[in-house]
């Protein structure tokens, strides 16, 4: 029974993880840029959450205040940086990026100091339902799975049913000719970059209630996101919850074997998932990686 | 046709470059009588030195030549350091330790680039990063460093502190010009060419015969091996091993800034940027955040302004080669 418990925390912890893997995915998918700041931009999230509620804001109205600004952290990331990244080569959205998340990371704790810190929301941080004598639903783990799906189901909606979601789809398949017909390239990829740093920062904001969090969390965030997205199949949305949910189990599951193997375990599911993809099915001969992870060029 | 071919003279070698290597080799063998000239504090700043070479040397190689940016090289000079460690508890002399622990993470590395070789841009950074995550926590979990308490190199104690100052700098000297010489002849070789091929495009260089990912594993390893070297010598400098600072992404932003700022697919930029990065940390590492801040602003700034770094703009402005790690084509004057 204790097994059974651990598997429902993993896969509600999953759907945490598929939150902050959404943004990751999606500029991937749109930009085809990995954005190593992305931890970091929700740990920037967490942070805003924190200050506005320290300043007496509820935590609702924190959020709705949170989201907007890191929504226009996005524009100003993708205007000022990515932009002008991506004109220089493939690889250096990587170099500053890389270079953006030292900057965050010590700006933040420059700021905020080395304390660890979590938003106090109350009861609900502890309140759940008792479904036996060993499994314990937490009222909060639920609503982060929720507001997961929530979000991956009208992310979905947007792409195939709105017109700019299908803009965003066209101009992530072919730019030059998404112009042509007439779209604006540029305003998608700053939508884009909008939607996925508010994501992150929503992300940032539940690890802020549910756990702790200071300065250099951020890292340790990216690399799970980045887990999950991979696991998924890069550029499939709900592949991501399906990613997170199998970090999420492999790590509760670890931690039940030994604390000190939680992390771990996340990892190693994550190497044996990717090493599978490589030796089975024969990609070594064809394809490589896109191929195993399903990306058509 | 033939006339503009033969008016064309295909050039390695320049007057400039002969006696920029002549000076760079006589400047290494000088620096080997370092120890007999200079103070021990000298001697320490100096190996610190030699070890920003490498790394920057070796990142350079993997991200600016083969296209492989890796945020998780840490995993490698961490490995350096567990390697001396463990080699010296099992009864291994320190200094020979010292010198194996590039050869054992070398080791490390080939199952390592079965998993991660295959990924490219972005996914084999991160997925770089997990390795050096993966290592990271193993580590911790070995009780004979004492997980996150760390050890100490106590091997060491048994030398009289002029003597191992000396020894580590010859050490460390040493490896960094054996590297320095590999990746010299590594790209002034086949290799080179088929590297700089995979980096711009991956596919069109395996049309054409280049053999991927035996190039990138070659390079993977020596970056691994010289990583390893870099962690092996900083520990002896260090004397005590804490799993948290050698594994830290901090050491991948070092090389980072230093090839950035150099100049990124340069023989000479790295070397520059670590010469640059060794001034400022020494001026500058007690402000610690701001430091960090103003390392990663900057290293954000030369990619978006200076592209090419420090050596590379020079390199373009005036058409000047140090090393002779390419061709020239030069127009016959007639």
């Amino acid at each position: 029974m204790i097994w059974v418990n651990q598997i429902v925390q993993g896969v509600l912890l999953g759907g945490f993880y598929a939150l902050l893997a959404t943004g990751l995915s999606l500029m991937f998918g749109v930009m085809r840029i990995i954005n190593l700041a992305h931890g970091d931009l929700a740990v920037v999230g967490a942070f805003l959450v924190w200050w506005l509620h320290d300043r007496g804001l509820s935590v609702g109205v924190s959020l709705v205040i949170m989201l907007p600004v890191l929504a226009l952290v996005g524009v100003v990331l993708q205007r000022v940086l990515l932009e002008r990244s991506l004109r220089a080569g493939v690889l250096m959205p990587l170099l500053t990026t890389f270079g953006l998340a030292i900057v965050i990371q010590n700006l933040l704790f420059e700021k905020f100091g080395a304390d660890i810190r979590s938003v106090d929301i109350g009861s609900l941080a502890f309140d759940g339902w008792r479904v036996t004598d060993q499994i314990y639903v937490g009222k909060l783990p639920v609503l982060i799975f929720g507001v997961a799906l929530a979000l991956l189901g009208a992310l979905q909606f947007f792409l195939s049913r709105l017109p700019l979601g299908r803009a965003m789809r066209a101009t992530a398949q072919d730019p030059e000719t998404a112009e042509l017909v007439g779209i604006n390239a540029r305003g998608v990829y700053l939508c884009a970059a909008a939607i996925a740093v508010a994501t992150a920062g929503l992300a940032g904001a539940f690890l802020a209630m549910r756990a702790t969090f200071d300065a250099y969390a951020g890292p340790t965030l990216l690399i799970f996101a980045f887990e999950a997205v991979v696991i998924g199949r890069i550029g499939s949305l709900w592949g991501t919850l399906v990613g997170g949910v199998s970090i999420g189990v492999a790590q509760t599951i670890g931690a039940q074997l030994n604390p000190q193997w939680s992390i771990l375990a996340g990892h190693l599911v994550f190497l044996a998932v990717l090493a599978a993809r490589l030796t089975v099915s024969g990609v070594w001969a064809r394809g490589g990686f896109k191929a195993a992870v399903g990306i058509r060029s | 046709m033939s006339a503009a071919a033969s008016a064309v003279r295909v050039q390695r070698w320049t007057p400039l470059s002969i006696v920029a290597t002549c000076v760079g080799t006589v400047l290494l063998a000088a620096l080997a009588f370092g120890p007999v000239v200079f103070g021990a504090n000298t001697i320490d700043k100096l190996t610190e030195l030699f070890v920003y070479v490498i790394l920057a040397a070796m990142w350079n190689a993997l991200a600016g030549y083969a296209g492989l940016v890796s945020v998780g090289q840490q995993a490698f000079f961490g490995l350096g350091g567990y390697a001396t460690i463990q080699l010296t508890q099992h009864g291994v002399n320190v200094f020979l330790a010292l010198a194996l622990a590039g050869l054992a993470v070398a080791a490390v590395s080939l199952p390592t680039s079965l998993v991660v070789l295959w990924l490219r841009g972005g996914e084999f950074a991160i997925a770089m990063w997990v390795v050096a995550e993966v290592f990271h926590l193993l580590v911790n979990l070995d009780h004979s460093v004492h997980g996150v308490t760390g050890t100490s190199l106590t091997a060491l104690n048994h030398y009289d502190p002029t003597d191992r100052r000396r020894y580590t700098y010859w050490l460390a000297l040493g490896m960094m010009s054996g590297l320095l010489a590999a990746v010299f002849f590594l790209l002034r070789g086949r290799l080179g060419p088929s590297m700089q091929a995979i980096r711009d495009d991956e596919q069109a260089a395996g049309s054409v015969g280049v053999r991927v990912l035996r190039t990138k594993l070659v390079v993977f390893v020596l970056a691994a091996a010289g990583c390893g070297a870099a962690g092996a010598i900083w520990l002896a400098g260090q004397l005590t091993y804490q799993p948290n600072s050698y594994f830290s992404i901090q050491w991948t932003a070092y090389m980072l800034f230093m090839t950035l700022v150099g100049g990124l697919a340069t023989f000479e930029g790295p070397i520059i940027g670590a010469l640059i990065f060794f001034f400022i940390q020494d001026r500058f590492g007690t402000h610690g955040v701001w430091y960090l801040v103003g390392l990663g602003a900057v290293a954000i700034l030369c990619a978006l302004l200076l592209p090419r770094g420090l050596w590379g703009t020079i390199e373009d402005k005036f058409g000047i080669r140090l090393l002779p790690v390419g061709y020239r084509l030069r127009r016959r004057d007639s």
